[in-house]
Parts: C-alpha cells; structure tokens; sequence
C-alpha cells in the first residue's frame, strides 16, 4: 500500500498545550481553594474567573485571526492557503470558545439574574456571533476545489467578523442586563484587585495558551485533511492496481492446473 | 458601474417578469407565512394586532431568502455565470444590479403584505415616514446580505439548504429593529421608534458596500 505523506508535529505546539493545560489548572485551583468569595455574589464570583477568558478568546483573538488570515488570503500579494487554513481553524476554536462563554455565562446567569437565558443584546449578539459561525463550518464542508473554497470562506469569515464589534460595544450602544466593561473600564482603570485580580490574569493567559494550542492543532488538521484529498484517488488507485494483479496471479495459477480446480 | 447595475436590474426584473415564480410563488408563500403565523398568534385581534409587526417582518425575511435563491437560480444556467463574466461587467455594478432587483421584488411584495395586514389584522399605519424609513433601510439591507450570500452559495448542490443557514442569522438584527421600527410606527407616536434606524441602516450600509467591494472574489469562486 503506498504511504500516506504527513505532516510532523512542531515541538512548541506541544510545549504551548501542556503550559495551557498547567495554566488552566492553576486557575481552576486558585478560583476554587485560594481567592476569597466576593462581597456581593460569594462563591457565585468564583465563575467569573473563566468566562471573561473564554469570551476574550473567543470575540477578539478567534475574530482577529480569522479576519486577518481572510484579509491576506483575498489580498493577491499575500494569497497563499496558509492564511484559509489558518482562518478556519479560528473559526472553529471560535465557534467552540463561543459556545463555551454562552454556557458558563448562562450557568453565572441561573443564580445571579433568576434565569439561564435572557435577550440581552450582549447574549443575543454573541449567540449570533456562534450561528454565524457554524454557518461558516456549514461552508467550509461543502467538497470543493480547495482554491474556491479557500475564497469562498475568506469572505464568509469576514462577514462573521462584522458581529464582532457589535458583541463588543452592545453593553453601551443598548440599555442591557450584562454589565458594561467591568475588568477595565474604558478608562483602563483596573476594578479588580489582589488575589482575584491574578487568578483572573492567569485565567486569560490560560485560555489564550489553549486557543494557540487548538489553533495550531486545527491548522495541523487542515492541512492533513488536504493531503488526504490529494491522495486518496492516487492511493485508491494503486489498491485497485495491487488487488488486479493479484487476481491475475490467482487466474494464471489456476490456469496452469487442469481444470482449475484445488485439490 | 452604475449603467452596469441598471443593466443587470433590468435583466433581472425582466427574467422575474417573464417567467412570473415571484409572482406566483413568492408572494402566495409570503401570504401563507402571515396567515399560518396569524393562526398560531389569533384569534383574537388584540394579540394579532400586538404581534402584527413581527409577523410581517418573519414573512419578508422567508420571502428573502426564497428571493435571493431565485436570483442566484437566473445565474445557475449552463454558462452564465461565465458569460457574465466575460461580458466584462463590473463585478460590484453586477452586486448593486442583482440587490436592486431583489429589493425592488421585496417592496412589492411588502406592499402586498401590508395590504393582508389591514385586513386580515385590522392595523394602520399612525407614524408613516417612520414605516417608510425602516422599510427601505430594511429592504436595502436585505436585498444585499442576501444577494451576497446568495454569491456564497452560488454554483453549490447544497445552495437550496445552506443558504437559510447562512444567511438568516445575519438578517436577524432587521428582524429585530425592523418590527420594533414598526410596532413604533403603529402606535399613536413614534417614540423611541427612530433610534432603530441607527441599526437599519448602519446595516444596509455595510453590506452594500462590502457587497461590492467582495462581490467580484466571490464570482471568480463560483
């Protein structure tokens, strides 16, 4: 059977996973056993060390890199399929980190705001923001020549890319439930301090290690999935070959025996 | 690109004239939607004339997209999207064609609609120039998210299922500031009704100029 090319796994994407998964660790232990509850919300708080990280990854580092790889794949001077995997392994991690904030958002909500679900403009939006997404997954599976669906997806990623923004000034174009800027305010002054302060610090480095690990886990993917479609006929091809010739040695074999027949 | 935009209009509205599918599927699917909607709200008029709003704008957003898989169809033909593009049209007078097609499709069929609103849910229109702003920017809006999605689609066996997945999650944010818009222009004052247009047509806006700035990338891929 011929051999099936593949692509090695880089070292720093491995060293990046397991700092990520130690980082999360680390934020899981000191959320839950170090920092005290809050004055207001108690052990409630202790949510709020996760979802803003995930919400980060997934609105602007998820958005960003799949509006610049999409930008740079439609730029002719840049064009190359790096930039289209890169895009949709973005997409995907995002549409991920995105379903994950909305399902720690509305764990936090149950308690806090008296129901899993309300339409929020800031919950509306980035519950648009997840279909948006899995419209782009819906496109990027449909078979097509890899060219074409590279540029086809660029531009639907750009699109996804517009709700970006209204996810994130919704708290202050709207009148919403969800607070308005409450780690930074506009101003950049900080409203969180000590303790709780680094675990949500820890929280967002975390997060962002895992988002890098999985992005380049995904890309990894892509372009082995693309392989895979180069070869696949050329391998399937040289089965048939392999299983003809051996039919053929077992037709002659049987050719050399009268009759054919085994004993 | 302008004369180019009028040219593929009136190719377009042509097409639909000859061939009637808007007229004789199109609106009756819309009408449908407003009826089946008006059975699941009604009887009574106090509910019907309370969700009135959000029933038109659920029945145009259908008619949208059922709409713009027509005007990707015109397209579909053994070489026409080729021909198109040899043709040497620019690529954005051929987005700002189809959408104006589209669109001008949709008010119609949004008259239609609101003539089946007076009567069948007994409504009026108090605040006008609020109605007929948000009904343009909202049309504009639609006509080119959907002709852009439509250009996403376009060429794929798929096109029929993917295209409401796509695009109906965009439309979304005219749904919302559409029938809020409405239900402002069908009460006694507009109110707060106006600051919808911020979204309406901030909306229409972006997609009409990114439409025609991705329009032609997205030919060279169908």
């Amino acid at each position: 059977m011929m051999a099936v090319a593949t692509v090695s796994r880089p070292r720093w994407l491995s060293v990046v996973g397991l700092l990520g998964v130690v980082a999360v660790a680390g934020t899981v232990w000191l959320g839950l056993w170090i920092t005290p509850p809050d004055v207001t919300q108690g052990n409630l708080a202790r949510l709020l060390y996760i979802h803003p990280p995930l919400a980060t990854v997934a609105l602007y580092w998820a958005g960003s890199v799949a509006a610049a790889g999409s930008l740079l794949y439609l730029w002719p001077r840049t064009r190359s399929l790096f930039w289209d995997r890169l895009a949709a392994a973005a997409v995907e991690v995002g549409a991920v980190f995105s379903a994950l904030t909305l399902i720690t958002g509305s764990l936090w909500g149950r308690p806090a705001w008296g129901a899993w679900w309300t339409w929020d403009a800031r919950l509306t939006s980035t519950a648009l923001l997840l279909l948006l997404e899995l419209g782009y997954l819906a496109l990027r599976r449909v078979p097509a020549d890899v060219a074409v669906r590279a540029r086809r997806c660029a531009v639907a990623a750009l699109l996804v890319a517009v709700d970006v923004p209204i996810v994130h000034f919704s708290v202050d174009w709207w009148q919403t439930l969800h607070q308005t800027g409450t780690v930074l305010d506009p101003g950049f002054h900080l409203h969180v301090h000590g303790s709780m302060a680094w675990t949500l610090l820890l929280g967002f480095i975390a997060f962002s290690l895992i988002f890098v690990w999985l992005l380049g886990v995904r890309y990894r993917i892509e372009v082995l999935q693309d392989m895979v479609g180069d070869q696949e006929l050329e391998v399937s091809l040289v089965e048939r070959w392999s299983e003809g010739t051996e039919l053929a040695g077992v037709g002659s074999a049987g050719r050399g025996r009268p009759g054919g027949e085994t004993p | 690109m302008w004369h180019d935009a009028l040219l593929v209009a009136r190719k377009d509205l042509r097409i639909e004239a000859r061939s009637r599918v808007a007229l004789w599927q199109v609106v009756p699917f819309a009408v449908l939607v407003l009826v089946l909607l008006a059975f699941a709200v009604g009887p009574g008029v106090a509910p019907l004339r309370h969700a009135a709003p959000g029933i038109f704008w659920i029945a145009v957003l259908f008619s949208t997209v059922l709409t713009v898989q027509r005007s990707v169809a015109i397209e579909s033909g053994e070489g026409t999207r080729d021909g198109l593009r040899l043709s040497g049209i620019d690529p954005g007078g051929i987005f700002l064609g189809k959408a104006a097609a589209v669109g001008l499709q949709l008010l119609v069929l949004q008259i239609v609609l609101w003539a089946g609103m007076t009567v069948l849910f007994d409504v009026r229109v108090h605040v006008v120039w609020l109605a007929i702003a948000a009904t343009v920017a909202a049309t504009v809006g639609l006509a080119c998210a959907g002709v852009l999605y439509g250009a996403l689609s376009a060429g794929l066996r798929v096109r029929e299922t993917l295209l409401p997945i796509l695009v109906l999650p965009v439309l979304a944010p005219v749904l919302l500031a559409g029938s809020k818009a409405w239900q402002a222009a069908l009460s006694s004052h507009a109110g707060s009704g106006a600051q919808w247009l911020r979204i309406l047509i901030p909306f229409a806006v972006i997609y009409l100029v990114v439409g025609t700035v991705f329009y032609g990338p997205l030919q060279e891929a169908a």
